[in-house]
């Protein structure tokens, strides 16, 4: 797959600026360090040259920004649509989240985009220069030298098991589309499936014990665009804090799980964000597994104003007793 | 000076834990470092620091302050404080072991925290020097020293030995009843770890920032800067910075019904929440901009002009590892603090 | 164990007072029948049903009173709701006192009193007019310049028409933003009222009321001459603690529960515009 670099992507907003397409342009601004991507509205090509960042490290997911962005003003706002992101964008639009007008969507490929916590757990603190290889990842570090990672080691896990590269929104595209790919991503649901009850809820209480309700799960979700959450009511008794008892994480999550279910198109963004690294698309997934198994195949965000099969009755849908069956099984 | 081998630290932390409930930094699965109580097989981790801070230790996430009975017309005030135990922290560093100095002159201020003020007193603090510092440590910013740790008893771990010097008088207590199992150690290979230590810190890519620029009487300076705006326009209002920050020590205070009572409950509470400041009848801080600029007034200006000139930060870089859009203390004070900070 | 501020007192409610169609005077004792604790004029205290919610509110009786203490609360949240239906005999838990009082025992003292309140913002400073009411001879003339929607909505209307109006140097200015039957008293609101009485600016001002009539008639003031170091307010913001540590009241680096409520405006002006 060819490589998007980041000074194609500055030549198309640069073009897309002048000629008056857009005023604005979505993008990645780079940080302190070499992974530590800030999403920022840049105005100026000038700025870009100097600020703007398209890596291995732009992982962040602009479709949810522009529910706010396409809100601010006159003109249309550029965004760059990774496969994953595309999903998203589509499924906002099918849920009416933003004005498709203000946008000009650009797609790129993408190769994988890489988790920094898995990157220091390879090569251990003290990053200063991260470079990319095709696969192959050169890390400049302060007590090691030069350490070379395999990129596809430390990829984020949404990357390791990608589900499609295959941009499905866009004005026009940068490089060529991808397909949807083969991937192993309900493995690990399975494995959660074989445990016994015992099991899989001593996994989960392991996991989420961890929980320390910062809510960056929801509020960087693009499934969670409700203008006031149910956890964010102050009448609800359990809004945007910790728990009153350890039962109330596993709530937060699993109702969260719930609201989101066949509308998540698994983008990774709550596990990406997670300060505690819990595999939070394991509950996501588990929906997106049942449904299939349930339903037939349905991705989420696949084409805009497609009807899930939670919220489309046919008269060949699983019996809901039967569905609780299997999900005893 | 004491010292013990590196191959004996089960011994003495098995000495330790027969005075005390003794805690630990321990790897977990996906690189998340936490504290846990040591028993016989949990292993010390390497990393260098804990994803969650040690104020959890003093300032636990949630905790009980007191309950309710009520019945008809009638409630009934149960005071459910108890007496604390002692414990043990092993292996704090140098920044988290600053964090309770400022956490202390909010807690201990008058009137003292009573909840807080009896962890404090029951705690006894190992810390322990940090051998290999990270890209986003900045500590040295608020003058705190990697090498030379504060806390009851100051560690060194070198490649085969671990090092000790008490403090403080429960240190030297805790110290003394390791005896049997320490031997004497001279100050040479800490003097030399302290050495490589100091050569490191400057070579971090953070070396030069500075607080000069904040401080003290900055309020109006700062207060309606422009550039607010742009650093938190993508903030996306969640907790993260807060609860992984070892000086954010805002709480929120609520009530739980048990069904057969009311359990009042103390949790963190974030001021990047929309309901930190809401009233029945409006709110202070409306827009994510409001609340963005009082988390880094806070630590940048308010806490310092109420504390001497002491910053609420200690440059341990969690939130910098942490922040999902990876905004943070160090863009804002470079930011705000114009070129010179760069 | 040593005392917890955050650990509340129990009261009990002994009197119920229907003040206006929103608001309600509460007074409350210990179950022994005494006073909580002592206060100074202007401080506050956190009042809550457990369960329900727990809320700063200004004791609205004054200190001088040995007997009990008083709340006037106007229905708004969850609380106030809850405690609007509640009937005399029900527990209630209450901790403070908390903030800084007006200081009616060195500024205050042998100046001309002007105080001027909107609605329910006469609560706060009914402490502080019956403290000065009390010790008469220490303070020059009171001037009261107080209004509110309609007749109805004016608090301790009974006390202010039987005791404030009836005392040797102490004028009552009341008026209504509409014309009202039964009514022949001042209609307008209350800046311009306070322009129209046009005062000497040689007294201290103490205002309370919704922000927008704070504004306007710190103007009006500011037309007669009066300085901001010559006139006070008090600040109501979001409260957890009471007591400066749970973070959400401050303005700038004061914290409304423990440095305030009360401030002079030209303090609040070196602070950020951000209550």
């Amino acid at each position: 797959m060819q490589k998007i670099t980041r000074d194609a992507l500055i030549e198309k907003a640069s073009a897309l600026l002048s000629e008056g397409k857009v005023n604005r342009v979505l993008g990645w601004k780079k940080g302190e360090f070499s992974y530590d991507l800030t999403p920022t509205v840049f105005t100026d090509i000038e700025q870009m040259k100097k600020e703007f960042v398209f890596d291995d490290f732009s992982g962040a997911n602009f479709s949810k920004y522009l529910t706010k962005e396409t809100k601010k003003g006159d003109g249309k706002v550029l965004v760059f649509l990774k496969p994953c992101d595309s999903y998203s964008f589509n499924q906002l639009l099918t849920e009416h989240r933003f004005d498709r007008e203000k946008v000009y969507a650009v797609g790129i490929p993408c190769d994988g985009m890489i988790d920094i916590s898995a990157l220091k757990a390879v090569v251990g603190d003290g990053i200063v220069a991260v470079n990319t290889d095709t696969d192959t990842v050169k890390v400049e570090t302060l007590y090691d030298g030069v350490k070379e990672v395999n990129k596809q080691e430390v990829l984020l896990e949404r990357c390791k098991n990608c589900k499609s590269k295959k941009i499905v929104a866009y004005d026009e595209l940068i490089g060529e589309n991808g397909e949807v790919i083969d991937n192993n991503r309900f493995d690990e649901v399975a494995k959660l499936e074989k445990m016994t009850a015992d099991e899989r809820f001593a996994f989960w209480q392991n996991e989420l014990s961890r929980c320390i309700r910062c809510n960056a799960c929801r509020d960087v979700c693009p499934a969670c665009t409700c203008e006031k959450c149910v956890f964010g009511n102050p009448n609800s008794g359990v809004e945007n804090k910790a728990a009153s008892n350890s039962f109330e994480e596993k709530l937060f999550h699993i109702i969260r799980a719930f609201h989101v279910a066949g509308r998540c198109t698994d983008c990774g963004e709550c596990s990406r964000v997670c300060p505690q690294n819990i595999p939070l698309h394991l509950l996501n997934r588990k929906f997106i597994k049942d449904i299939n198994e349930f339903y037939g195949e349905y991705q989420a965000g696949e084409e805009v104003g497609s009807r899930a099969p939670l919220v489309n009755y046919t008269k060949e849908d699983l019996e809901p007793s039967e569905a609780v069956n299997r999900g005893d099984e | 000076m004491r010292k013990i081998s590196l191959s004996n630290l089960d011994k003495l932390f098995a000495k330790v834990s027969e005075q005390a409930k003794l805690y630990v930094p321990v790897d977990g699965k996906n690189g998340i470092a936490s504290f846990k109580l040591w028993e016989d097989g949990v292993v010390m981790s390497n990393a260098l620091n804990t994803t969650r801070s040690a104020k959890d230790f003093f300032f636990p996430q949630t905790e009980n302050l007191m309950e309710f009975k009520s019945q008809g017309k009638n409630i009934e005030i149960i005071d459910t404080r108890t007496e604390k135990e002692d414990f043990v922290i092993f292996g704090v560093r140098a920044c988290d072991v600053k964090s309770f100095e400022i956490l202390d002159r909010v807690f201990l201020s008058e009137p003292v925290d009573t909840y807080y003020a009896s962890r404090r007193e029951k705690g006894v603090i190992v810390s322990l020097a940090c051998g290999r510092p990270a890209e986003t440590c900045f500590c040295k910013t608020f003058g705190i020293d990697p090498a030379s740790p504060e806390g009851d008893i100051t560690a060194w771990k070198t490649e085969t030995d671990l090092y000790l010097k008490a403090n403080t008088e429960k240190g030297e207590k805790l110290l003394a009843s390791l005896n049997e199992l320490t031997e004497e150690g001279c100050e040479q290979a800490v003097e030399e770890q302290k050495k490589n230590i100091s050569a490191i810190m400057d070579k971090l890519p953070l070396k030069d920032l500075k607080t000069d620029k904040f401080g003290v009487g900055k309020t109006q300076e700062y207060f309606n800067s422009p550039a607010w705006d742009e650093l938190s326009s993508h903030c996306l209002g969640c907790g993260t910075c807060t609860f992984v920050c070892p000086t954010c020590q805002c709480y929120d205070v609520k009530d739980f019904n048990t069904g057969s009572g009311v359990k009042r409950f103390r949790c963190w509470d974030s001021c990047m929440y929309s309901d930190f400041t809401l009233m029945a009848h409006g709110n202070s801080r409306n827009s994510q901009k409001e609340r963005f600029r009082q988390r880094f007034m806070h630590k940048l200006v308010y806490y310092p002009d109420n504390n001497d000139g002491m910053f609420s930060c200690v440059g341990c870089g969690r939130c910098l590892a942490k922040c999902p859009i990876s905004m943070n203390i160090v863009k804002v004070m470079k930011t705000l603090g114009g070129k010179e900070n760069d | 164990m040593t005392n917890e501020t955050l650990i509340p007192k129990l009261g009990v409610i002994t009197d119920i007072r229907i003040d206006t169609p929103d608001i309600k005077t509460f007074r409350v004792v210990s179950p022994e029948g005494k006073k909580l604790f002592e206060h100074r004029p202007g401080q506050c205290a956190m009042v809550s049903i457990p369960g329900v919610g727990e809320a700063m509110f200004s004791i609205t009786s004054s200190p001088t009173n040995t007997e009990y203490m008083e709340f006037s609360i106007k229905k708004c949240g969850c609380l106030t709701t809850w405690l609007h239906q509640a009937e005399v005999g029900q527990n209630v838990t209450v901790r403070g006192p908390y903030g800084n009082p007006f200081p009616v025992d060195d500024v205050f003292v042998g100046k001309d009193l002007l105080f001027v309140a909107g609605g329910v913002g006469l609560a706060p400073l009914r402490s502080v007019i019956n403290y000065c009411r009390h010790y008469r001879d220490r303070y020059g003339k009171i001037d009261i310049v107080y209004g509110s929607r309609s007749k109805d909505d004016l608090l301790d209307y009974q006390e202010i028409i039987n005791e404030w109006s009836t005392d040797a140097g102490v004028n009552v200015h009341l008026t209504i933003d509409r014309e009202q039957e039964g009514w022949d008293g001042h209609v307008g609101f209350v800046p311009t009222y306070v322009k129209e009485l046009g005062f000497e600016p040689n007294k201290t001002a103490v205002l309370c009321g919704p922000p927008i009539m704070i504004k306007f008639t710190l103007q009006g003031l500011s037309e007669l001459g009066f300085n901001r170091e010559q006139v006070y307010t008090t600040l109501e913001l979001r409260m957890k603690c009471g007591v400066g540590k749970c973070g959400r009241c401050n303005v700038g680096n004061k914290y409304v529960c423990k440095d305030g409520p009360v401030f002079r405006m030209d303090q609040l002006d070196a602070l950020p515009d951000e209550y």
